[in-house]
């Protein structure tokens, strides 16, 4: 059925086939995309803004997802109370490193597409569809992070099929890698991965998950400029999420800082944090 | 004749006729305002095949005839209304501007396409009191009707609107206006005998004020089991003295003696 020569709905909309709402902006409006723009010239640095860690644990039954606060345009600090950690549908949650504008764009698209499939198809798509799903996107925005324009995600989701969490990673060419146990990404992940290795345990509580997620985030914070600690005077704490069987809920501010405070409290006295044994 | 001059009243009269046929032969289905929002009760004989569905946060979706055709409105219609969140905002998607479109689009597929749509539809929008519900009834060419209180589409609309306009109030509970809705639906024979209509024959869901964000939801078929097998008949009205059911159902308890 052709009703391009007349008024209404474009006969794009009328047809079936994908429920994905990239797919379907692809063909219809393909400039709404955030990968799809022409590419700076010169690679970009300190115009637009960056940095970031972003932190994930899983324990039995569920995942902590946290991330700082802090965004960064070359030496200045443009915002201090950024949030890059996100639902993204109601089991699963999503958080950006890199570019700040396109990480933030990524997101509202990543959360449309699931949700439209959802509508579309009645059904909800599996975790791994999620994360391929996801995959597409940071495809399609290759371009613009070889010119330095980057937005890597760190994805992770409560798996009705396994009753656990699992946690995705990325890479600009939107290469998926399943990770265990935790994950750390952003310029503090390094850092952040090393206090991680040392601190987890598989039999961790949802409690103490946060609360290796805030030593992660602190000795981040400790070692890379880019990456906020928490911000006591103004109470600004990291974003942390929890996703397990009764979905994703965000940890309120108050919640997140007495964890905080005991961090800071321990940190009083012994500043690098806990200590693990040799052997 | 086929073939020869057909003047353009009787090319589409005769559209229109067809149309109306198609869509009579369709069950129907009911949108009604209640105490916390917009209620839907559709006869729908199938589990995964959906009368209504949901559009947007506020916005919903209902419609009696063919079913592909109204699948592709129903697509278009969340295609439409995601486009406009991402581009906009979510709180820039509302009903009128989307019931306008399909508004467009039925005229358009009715005037040029060799085959009307045989489809009647419903796009409602909860708000935030129910001064605020809109619900528009959309017919096979585009004429567009802002109903309030309830909307009635399919193949009996008028016998079952009949019914609905003698007992609906405003503000009614849940549970009073989904057993209005499933006595109104079982209303549709010009005989005045009464179906009772079976909880697996039934598709009901809500736009519910009250809820986060997306105000949608379906019933589930226990919930619903519950509500309408708790022996209590369809408020009684008066002559109709033979209730037969529709089909011989073990799991309700009904007080009629089955027919037999």
């Amino acid at each position: 059925m052709d009703l391009s020569t007349s008024t209404g709905l474009p006969v794009a909309f009328m047809q079936p086939g994908t429920s994905s709402f990239t797919d379907f902006l692809a063909g219809y409006a393909p400039e709404l995309l955030p990968g799809r723009r022409t590419p700076p010239s010169n690679v970009v640095g300190t115009e637009v803004r960056h940095g970031t860690t972003i932190v994930a644990v899983t324990y039995p039954g569920g995942v902590v997802m946290a991330g700082d606060r802090r965004a960064t345009m070359g030496n200045i600090i443009a915002q201090r109370d950024i949030e890059k950690v996100f639902q993204a549908d109601e089991y699963s949650a999503v958080g950006i490193a890199g570019t700040a504008g396109l990480a933030v764009e990524v997101v509202r698209l990543f959360q449309l597409e699931l949700e439209h499939y959802e509508k579309i198809e009645g059904t909800v798509l599996s975790l791994e569809g999620k994360a391929n799903r996801l995959s597409h996107m940071i495809r399609g925005n290759l371009a613009l992070a070889m010119q330095g324009l980057a937005a890597i995600p760190l994805f992770a989701g409560y798996d009705h099929a396994e009753q656990d969490g699992r946690i995705f990673s990325y890479d600009i060419t939107g290469g998926r890698y399943e990770e265990h146990s935790y994950y750390a990404v952003g310029s503090g992940s390094l850092f952040a991965r090393g206090a991680q290795k040392k601190l987890y345990r598989p039999d961790l509580t949802a409690d103490e998950a946060v609360a290796v997620c805030m030593q992660a985030l602190y000795d981040a914070a400790d070692d890379d400029s880019a990456t906020g600690g928490p911000d006591l005077q103004r109470r600004i704490y990291p974003v942390v999420a929890l996703v397990d069987g009764d979905g994703y809920r965000r940890l309120d501010n108050d919640a997140v800082g007495q964890v905080v405070e005991r961090v800071v409290a321990g940190r009083n006295e012994r500043p690098d944090g806990p200590n693990a044994p040799i052997e | 004749m086929q073939f020869g001059y057909v003047s353009p009243e009787q090319f589409y009269k005769d559209k229109a006729d067809y149309a109306r046929k198609g869509i009579a032969r369709g069950r129907s289905v009911i949108v009604m305002q209640y105490e916390h929002g917009i209620l839907f009760v559709a006869e729908n004989l199938s589990r995964s095949l959906h009368k209504i569905s949901e559009i947007y946060d506020r916005i919903a979706f209902a419609a009696a005839g063919r079913y592909p055709e109204l699948e592709s409105l129903r697509i278009a219609g969340v295609r439409l209304a995601d486009l406009r969140g991402y581009s906009f905002d979510r709180a820039d998607v509302n009903g009128r501007a989307l019931a306008n479109t399909y508004a467009q689009t039925l005229d358009a597929i009715f005037t040029t396409q060799p085959k009307p749509y045989e489809v009647e539809i419903a796009v409602a929008e909860v708000g935030d009191t129910a001064a605020d519900d809109q619900i528009y009834r959309l017919t096979y060419e585009g004429s567009v009707v802002d109903e309030h209180g309830y909307a009635v589409m399919g193949g009996a609309a008028e016998l079952v609107s009949r019914h609905l306009s003698a007992s609906y109030r405003e503000g009614m509970s849940f549970e009073d206006a989904t057993r209005l809705a499933v006595d109104a639906l079982g209303r549709d024979n010009a005989s005045g005998e009464v179906r009772q209509l079976t909880t697996d024959a039934l598709e009901v869901a809500v736009l519910d004020r009250n809820r986060m964000r997306r105000k949608f939801k379906r019933i589930p078929q226990a919930n619903l089991r519950e509500l309408l097998g708790n022996g209590d008949a369809p408020p009684a009205s008066g002559p109709d003295a033979s209730a037969e059911p529709a089909a011989p159902s073990t799991e309700e308890p009904t007080e009629e003696p089955p027919a037999s």
